[in-house]
């Protein structure tokens, strides 16, 4: 069980976190024809929007309420309103997600209360356009925090009532980790044993980098909001992540939906449990394609373990992406030696396999990643990679000096099995031919207590 | 001297002792077995040729053939260079249909060493011959000679086409052609009286660089490896050297009695794998190096630097043992140089279980008899399919074998470790032991053996044989299992020795001997002990709130698993062999 640390630090060293209001619009990308709002000032929204715009190579639909000295003085419920008013008539998105920033909840407003009264001043303006809160100041959390508070302010807005119980359908509630290719894998997972999946939010649609065709101001696609609306229909929900427990919760509490948490889609025994679960809730078969590709699977782990016995890595992630990558490299016999992550207050920390768990930044991974085989974070770790000689990993969000990461498989067996072979791969190119020196026996005999009095990568 | 009395004079090895064993007629048939046609394995002439001369590192090794030969070929070996990267560079004369039917092969080739020569400039190039060049009637010794006066530098003729046999014989071929035409075409000028040669080491992943630095600290100087590493000017100058050390014996034999007769260079044989086997190779090299008039004080300072060596060694080799104790082996490498290594797995406890003797002499079935306890398990070849029996019946906990039967073990989800010349580990010397104890455990502790290992939850028709609802109760949910705890590391390098060492390695870590050993745990049974994050299931009961996900955990999966999945139990399941991967 990993210790957590987390101990106040006086300064942040190039951060691992993104914020968690970023998390939030990215949520509200995955409904269908939505438009998140942060409400805040003009650069909270134009740094996330850059930032999302260079990891994506999209256009990102995102607005803000731009809020300026007088009504951060005297009160943002204003620009809140017109924003929202302005967003319906220039756009006319289904859905309007609004995400509050570190300015307005440091000022401190009764955002529930200000979008209730906006939402019945302009009930006849907004129609059937649903305005959904995410409290997610800067200042706390992190993507998976704002996430997670996006995909239960929907469900706690939006779902109504079930009507009834339609067995044929499932909720997928994935975390924020997942990628494009991941959500497209689990819909076709779920659709084999005869099931329905309503994935919220479904990224695959929104985010999946197409050319429509037309220009659409708001989210291309995503889950609609009448799926949401329907969503307690369900006759049972997947929640995959911690992360996607409250929103789980609030499903259920709100519809009565039974909800099972996996934590992780990647490693056999993980994909085994989605795979044993879709079965049991749909009586069906597995279908021949799952079995054949569990095979490979199998295969993709004896002929990868070569690369990854022995290895020590160092992850820096956001909670659950972190609980999933840790066991993805336990599973194939490499130890974590580093672990860092975003906040420590996710229960699923204690579950990560590594020693400790420590709440910091990349410089901190950096500082701690000597001598290690592989660190694995978003595209920022590249300056700590070159700087100590390590290769990097790219992983989560930002990745913005790769293309396609959405379109990377992470889950289930297909990927797993990529992912085995992308890092046995970067294990292969990296490979240092061993010199006259590394072999010494000699070298550092002087010295056989310090183990960094080499600063040599090691070979193996 | 013809190829065809080459080959006799190759067969006619004095040095070798299962020749002198032989009568007349059987010398003359020479040591090569007939190959049986559609049953045969094992490379060529040409590839036993260039596989001994390929690793002097500063010569072009130029192959006068159609494509297959080298283009299949290159670039396969991982020998260590510490100076020019030519050797790694691939040429062949790359023949076309034309070329043959025209004869034009000879002016090709003549080209290429004129090209290679005028881009690279190597102190000489090696030109081998192959079943097609040879078969045409190309004189690649004609092409040499000439193109050697026309440029003034070695050209190095290798005729070792492979239909004249096995690769042995082309490792023997290839010695030939180091006593013909480059040992003994340089003189040096730093003769003096520590000098060794190393025949038949290849340098693999750099593990005579393990080695070297134990002559260095000696004042031995090391002339001349053969091929590890060489230059081809040491080579030229290696029949200055004072004795001779013989690593891989079947290989060059031939090449170090040739040398003894023309100039007089003592030689033994001894290998550098295995740590008495290291420590006896240096007290050898001391012995004869003093009675041909080195310093006498040679020997005791071998003596303290063994007994220095040996004691670290043997220390962070001990380190393993509680993790590796009573682990089984199968050795499948035929060779005798496995033998070497027995001592250092008996030392850490690992029990050898089975063996090939296929290229082991009397003398070293004897030796095995002794260690194994059945007499059974030694076996002279094994057929990939009883071998893919043995290892899915769970008799031994790893195999260490070459490339051609990892995929045998693999398949039988065994663990494997590379113990022939592609690996990337090297495990010469007293380090080199270390190490392979090291990848050892690593091999042995990955838990994806584990993984794979287990039965794929459902039936052949894909039906589950589990009940989803049991597997999900709260005892068995978040971090039942724990993950495995990792091999020690700092098993090797000084860099890394203070945790091997020091500190005991992790105990209690999941190795799949404890677990998995025997056929009667892998039943899906397993399969829920195991998960390390069951899913975790809420009944229909709107208006229950967070505060009881406790309560919530125990609630079984709230899903209807199918009438027939819940027909079958585990124990249903365990006798259910069927295994989807």
């Amino acid at each position: 069980m990993a210790k957590i640390i987390n101990e106040p630090k006086s300064f942040s060293v190039n951060p691992l976190k993104s914020s968690q209001p970023l998390g939030a619009a990215l949520a509200f990308l995955g409904v269908a024809g939505a438009m998140p709002l942060f409400h805040g000032s003009q650069g909270c929204t134009s740094f996330a929007l850059v930032l999302l715009v260079r990891h994506f190579k999209e256009t990102i639909p995102l607005q803000t309420t731009a809020m300026d000295e007088v009504s951060t003085v005297l009160g943002g419920a204003d620009h809140l309103e017109a924003a929202i008013v302005n967003l319906k008539t220039r756009t006319n998105p289904s859905l309007i997600g609004v995400c509050t920033t570190a300015l307005v909840e440091t000022r401190g407003e009764d955002f529930a209360g200000d979008l209730a009264t906006i939402r019945r001043k302009q009930a006849d303006l907004l129609g059937d356009t649903k305005v959904v809160l995410a409290s997610t100041p800067d200042f706390s959390g992190a993507i998976e925090a704002g996430w997670s508070k996006a995909v239960t302010g929907m469900i706690e807005t939006v779902t109504a009532e079930p009507r009834r119980n339609d067995p044929q359908r499932i909720a997928i509630l994935p975390g924020w980790h997942l990628t494009v290719a991941d959500i497209e894998l689990i819909r076709e997972t779920v659709e084999s044993f005869g099931l329905v999946p309503t994935i919220l939010p479904d990224v695959s649609g929104a985010l999946d980098g197409t050319v429509p065709g037309r220009w659409i101001p708001t989210s291309y696609g995503g889950c609609p909001v009448a799926d949401i609306e329907t969503l307690g229909e369900c006759s049972h929900a997947i929640a995959i992540g911690e992360q996607m427990r409250k929103p789980a919760e609030a499903l259920k509490a709100k519809a009565g939906v039974p909800y099972t948490l996996l934590r992780s889609l990647t490693g056999l025994r993980a994909a085994d449990e989605f795979v044993m679960a879709l079965a049991g809730i749909s009586g069906e078969p597995v279908p021949a394609r799952l079995r054949r590709r569990r095979s490979q699977l199998c295969d993709a782990l004896l002929d990868g373990h070569f690369h990854f016995g022995g290895k020590t890595i160092a992850i820096a992630a956001e909670p659950d992406h972190l609980y999933m990558l840790s066991s993805f490299f336990a599973d194939l016999g490499a130890e974590t030696t580093v672990a860092i992550t975003t906040a420590g207050d996710s229960d699923i920390l204690e579950h990560v396999p590594a020693a400790t768990v420590e709440v910091g930044d990349l410089g901190r991974l950096e500082d701690l990643s000597v001598g290690a085989d592989l660190l694995v974070t978003h595209a920022h770790g590249r300056q700590a990679a070159e700087r100590l000689g390590i290769p990097l990993w790219r992983v989560g969000f930002p990745i913005f000096d790769r293309l396609g990461s959405q379109h990377r498989k992470s889950v289930g067996y297909e990927g797993t099995r990529d992912l085995i072979f992308e890092v046995a791969n970067i294990f292969q190119a990296a490979r240092i031919e061993p010199t006259p020196m590394s072999l010494n026996p000699f070298r550092n005999r002087e010295h056989p207590h310090d183990s960094r009095s080499s600063s040599e990568p090691r070979r193996h | 001297m013809s190829l065809a009395a080459k080959i006799q004079d190759v067969f006619n090895e004095p040095g070798c002792d299962k020749n002198l064993g032989k009568d007349a007629k059987a010398k003359k048939k020479g040591c090569s077995k007939p190959l049986t046609p559609g049953a045969a394995a094992g490379g060529c002439a040409f590839d036993g040729a260039k596989i001994v001369l390929q690793p002097i590192t500063d010569v072009a090794h130029l192959i006068h053939a159609p494509l297959a030969c080298e283009g299949n070929s290159w670039d396969n070996r991982g020998a260590g260079s510490s100076g020019s990267d030519l050797w790694r560079r691939s040429f062949t004369t790359d023949l076309t249909e034309l070329d043959i039917v025209m004869g034009r092969g000879e002016k090709k080739l003549f080209k290429a060493i004129r090209e290679i020569k005028e881009r690279h400039n190597p102190p000489a190039i090696f030109v081998y011959s192959t079943c097609v060049t040879a078969l045409i009637g190309d004189d690649i010794d004609a092409v040499c000679r000439r193109a050697a006066e026309k440029f003034g530098q070695p050209e190095v003729p290798v005729d070792a086409p492979g239909i004249v046999g096995s690769k042995n014989l082309g490792n023997k071929l290839a010695g030939e052609a180091l006593l013909d035409h480059v040992i003994g075409t340089h003189e040096p000028d730093d003769v003096g009286p520590t000098d060794i040669n190393i025949l038949g080491e290849f340098n693999l992943a750099g593990e005579f660089w393990m080695v070297k630095p134990l002559f260095d600290t000696l004042g031995i100087r090391v002339r001349a490896c053969i091929p590890g590493d060489a230059r081809y000017i040491d080579v030229a100058s290696a029949h200055r050297a004072k004795a001779t050390m013989m690593v891989c014996s079947t290989a060059l034999i031939n090449l170090a009695r040739k040398m003894e007769e023309r100039w007089g260079i003592p030689y033994f044989e001894g290998s550098f794998y295995g740590v008495s086997d290291t420590s006896e190779a240096l007290r050898s090299i001391a012995r004869l190096l003093v009675q041909r008039g080195a310093d006498a004080g040679l020997i005791d300072r071998t003596e303290a630097l063994i007994r220095q060596e040996e004691a670290i060694a043997w220390e962070k080799i001990r380190a393993f043992r509680p993790r590796l104790e009573g682990k089984r082996v199968l050795l499948n490498t035929g060779g005798v140089k496995s033998w070497s290594v027995v001592a250092a797995l008996m030392e850490v406890g690992i029990e050898i279980v089975g063996t090939s003797v296929k290229k082991s002499t009397v003398e070293d079935k004897e030796r095995v008899k002794a260690i194994l306890k059945d007499e059974n398990h030694m076996f002279e070849s094994l057929a990939p399919r009883d071998l893919y029996k043995m290892l899915s019946e769970h008799k031994a906990d790893i195999m260490l074998s070459g490339g051609r039967t990892q995929f045998i073990a693999l398949k039988a989800k065994m663990p494997w470790l590379d113990i022939n010349q592609e690996r990337h580990h090297p495990y010469a010397g007293y380090d080199g032991m270390v190490e392979l104890i090291r990848q050892i455990d690593i091999a042995l502790s990955n838990p994806v053996f584990a993984q794979v290992r287990l039965a794929a939850p459902w039936d052949e028709e894909g039906t589950l044989l589990v009940d989803t609802g049991s597997s999900v109760t709260a005892d068995s949910a978040p971090g039942a299992t724990p993950h495995p705890v990792p091999p020690p590391r700092g098993g090797r390098g000084p860099e890394r020795h203070d945790r091997g060492q020091d500190a005991p390695p992790p105990q209690g870590g999941r190795a799949m001997g404890d677990e998995f050993g025997s056929a009667a745990s892998l039943c899906p049974s397993t399969w829920s002990t195991l998960s390390p994050s069951p899913p975790v299931g809420g009944g229909r009961r709107p208006g229950e709130g967070s505060t009881e996900r406790k309560a919530l955990t125990r609630h079984a999966l709230a899903v209807p698993a199918s009438p027939r999945a819940r027909a079958k139990t585990f124990a249903n399941a365990a006798l259910n062999d069927t295994d989807d991967c």
